[in-house]
């Protein structure tokens, strides 16, 4: 018995321990971005070990934004962060463990691919969806995350909001509009992954609001013929930002490696991994070759429409704040 | 020797009631039916419902056993073999199906044998022993079952994370709990303490102190009463504990989702790498692993039976 047993241990102890790298780095990141750090950190061990001769092993948390946030300031051990906002890379920073001027030590925001928010309907889009408007009609049922714990929910709700404002005129016009646009929701999920497993698994909705990313996955898992992607002509620029947590790195001597690691998002292989992957990529040469993977679409930033991150958590999302007062009514 | 001989006689005292409480309750109504005359009436039997009643209450266990045990755990291997057995074992074979599973054995043999030795103690104290606060300990062995696992989790985050009450003093000397094998070990404690303790605690109340003071009286020293006494005695409802503790430190999914950072080959278990796949949409893979799960289920289901018909039969068997 034991000798058949012993072997089986062995290789389970093997399994736990295989993969001894000369370095080690943690990515924690946001949730739909599973696939993506997969090919890129294939890719930058690869073109790394070339480089230097060194092996180096990158492992992965992915969650919420907001919780993976909590889980960094409560001690995971990340040497890098690449989370869905700027403002819970902030969170972090907040508590002395991210330099305060993390978003200028990387070029373009430190966000080297960025997404938008577009629409994921049902074959044939059978309710006619093709802008923000027809979200609010009667019988649309609308799926989005809970824009209190998921990063991407965010997004979704501040490119409603934006879209409301340029197109009334006003705040107070673009609050009615994401407050009918709310009532339209059947069901909040946590996550981004959640709501996009309700609408495509689940069968619930007739439009989810997602990550262009997520929606071209989620098309490339399911196919075709069974979901359409319908980008509306004005959306937001939303920009995923990556950091080196300093004091992790510092103490455990990695920040030349994690440097090097988020710098190779800014390399060309970086950017076609990216493009790959349906995020949109920064470099403009890029841009143009994957051109016809993305839609044209006219893209507004937080800093234009919302002041910038913190303002916009403190008014739409704070305890009380905008998405409260909708929500309850 | 002649310790074992001695007690063997009480044991059977007070087990040898059971068969015979048995015969009383099948004998009576045989008994009743013979004075009875045979009339139309009492054709049908009266000692239970009516026929079509029978059936109905029979057909509606069915029917929900079917419809929320049985058909569940059909769904699961279904989907698990839904691409073929090569598929499946493929998904069992990856390095992070395989770390996920190292992960849960590892956590489960340290839960279950933490609380094996925690569990005999506490419960040893409470059934042979009588001090103040009795009730208090009885509550607050009971407390993981009554507290959200999530809140479970949590609690160790307040205790030992960064911003934590231990927190700073772990960071400077460099100890990983939270996030880590420590963290996922302490968590499932927590959760699958009780079931230990409270397999033990009511059969070592019935059998009382008798035989260990029998024991010490014929000069037994503390640890050879304990290792030729009690253990014989408490060894089923021991394994009884120790099989539904596993189960669920194998299967706990919301303590460890919290104190567990979600590491890939590292610090995800099996329940939470479920989860984790089912999200990725990798169908196969997750009910690969949750196949596992229901497997482990199964196995303790039977086992358990197993158990309990020795508990029931009492430990007359094995004490001589």
């Amino acid at each position: 018995m034991i000798r058949r047993i012993l072997p089986l241990v062995a290789g389970l102890l093997w399994a736990g321990s295989a993969f001894a790298a000369d370095y080690s780095l943690l990515n924690v990141s946001y949730d739909p971005t599973r696939e993506l750090y997969a090919d890129f950190n294939k890719a930058f061990a690869a073109a790394y070990q070339k480089e230097t001769g060194k092996t180096v092993e990158i492992k992965q948390s992915h969650g919420g934004s907001g919780s993976q946030a909590r889980a960094v300031i409560d001690g995971l051990q990340a040497d890098v962060v690449t989370l869905a906002l700027a403002y819970d890379v902030d969170a972090v920073a907040a508590k002395g463990l991210i330099a305060p001027d993390w978003q200028k030590r990387l070029p373009q925001n430190a966000a080297p691919y960025t997404s938008t928010i577009v629409f994921l309907v049902r074959k044939g889009n059978p309710k006619g969806i093709k802008d923000w408007d027809d979200l609010i009609k009667p019988g649309v049922a609308v799926i989005t995350p809970n824009p209190k714990t998921s990063g991407g929910a965010r997004w979704n709700y501040l490119a409603a909001w934006g879209y409301a404002q340029k197109k009334f005129g006003s705040a107070d016009k673009a609050k009615k509009f994401v407050a009918d646009l709310y009532q339209n929701v059947p069901v909040l999920d946590t996550g981004a992954r959640g709501s996009t497993v309700t609408f495509v698994e689940r069968g619930v909705g007739d439009v989810l609001l997602a990550w262009e990313n997520e929606a071209f996955l989620a098309q490339r898992e399911f196919g075709k013929d069974k979901f359409e992607i319908v980008s509306p002509p004005l959306s937001i620029l939303a920009e995923p930002p990556l950091a080196i947590v300093d004091a992790v790195a510092d103490k455990k001597g990695t920040r030349a490696i994690a440097e090097a690691y988020l710098k190779y998002w800014y390399t060309r292989e970086g950017q076609e991994i990216a493009a790959r992957n349906s995020y949109r990529p920064r470099d403009p040469e890029i841009a143009k070759e994957y051109e016809k993977s993305f839609a044209k679409v006219e893209l507004f930033t937080i800093d234009d429409v919302f002041g910038g991150w913190t303002k916009a958590q403190k008014e739409h999302f704070a305890e009380g704040g905008i998405f409260d007062q909708i929500y309850k009514n | 020797m002649s310790l074992q001989s001695n007690l063997a006689s009480s044991t059977t005292q007070v087990r040898a009631y059971a068969p015979t409480a048995d015969l009383n309750v099948v004998s009576p109504p045989s008994q009743r039916e013979k004075v009875r005359p045979h009339t139309a009436a009492s054709k049908r039997d009266l000692r239970t419902e009516p026929r079509p009643i029978r059936f109905l209450i029979v057909a509606l266990a069915l029917i929900f056993l079917t419809v929320f045990v049985v058909l569940p755990l059909v769904v699961v291997f279904a989907s698990a073999f839904s691409r073929g057995v090569t598929a499946y074992f493929v998904a069992l074979t990856e390095p992070e199906a395989l770390s996920a599973i190292w992960l849960t054995l590892l956590i489960a043999a340290i839960s279950v044998s933490l609380n094996l030795i925690f569990g005999v103690i506490a419960a040893w104290a409470i059934s042979k022993f009588d001090f103040a606060g009795k009730t208090f300990l009885i509550t607050l062995i009971d407390l993981p079952f009554s507290v959200s696992p999530v809140i479970s989790g949590l609690v160790f985050v307040l205790l030992f994370g960064a911003q934590g009450f231990f927190g700073p003093w772990l960071q400077a000397h460099n100890i990983h709990i939270l996030f880590a094998v420590p963290g996922i070990a302490l968590a499932t404690i927590f959760v699958t303490f009780p079931f230990v303790a409270r397999a033990l605690i009511p059969l070592m109340q019935e059998q009382g102190t008798q035989e260990e003071e029998a024991a010490v009286s014929l000069g037994a020293s503390g640890l050879q009463t304990f290792f030729r006494v009690t253990l014989p005695n408490i060894k089923w409802g021991l394994l009884y504990g120790v099989l539904l503790c596993n189960a669920r430190a194998m299967g706990e999914f919301g303590a460890v989702s919290v104190v567990s950072g979600h590491i890939r080959n590292e610090t995800n278990t099996m329940p939470l790498l479920v989860e984790i796949l089912y999200n990725e949409y990798q169908f196969v893979a997750s009910f690969a692993i949750a196949s596992l799960l229901a497997m482990l289920a199964l196995i303790t289901l039977v086992v358990k039976t197993i158990l309990e018909r020795r508990l029931d039969e009492g430990q007359m068997v094995s004490d001589d």
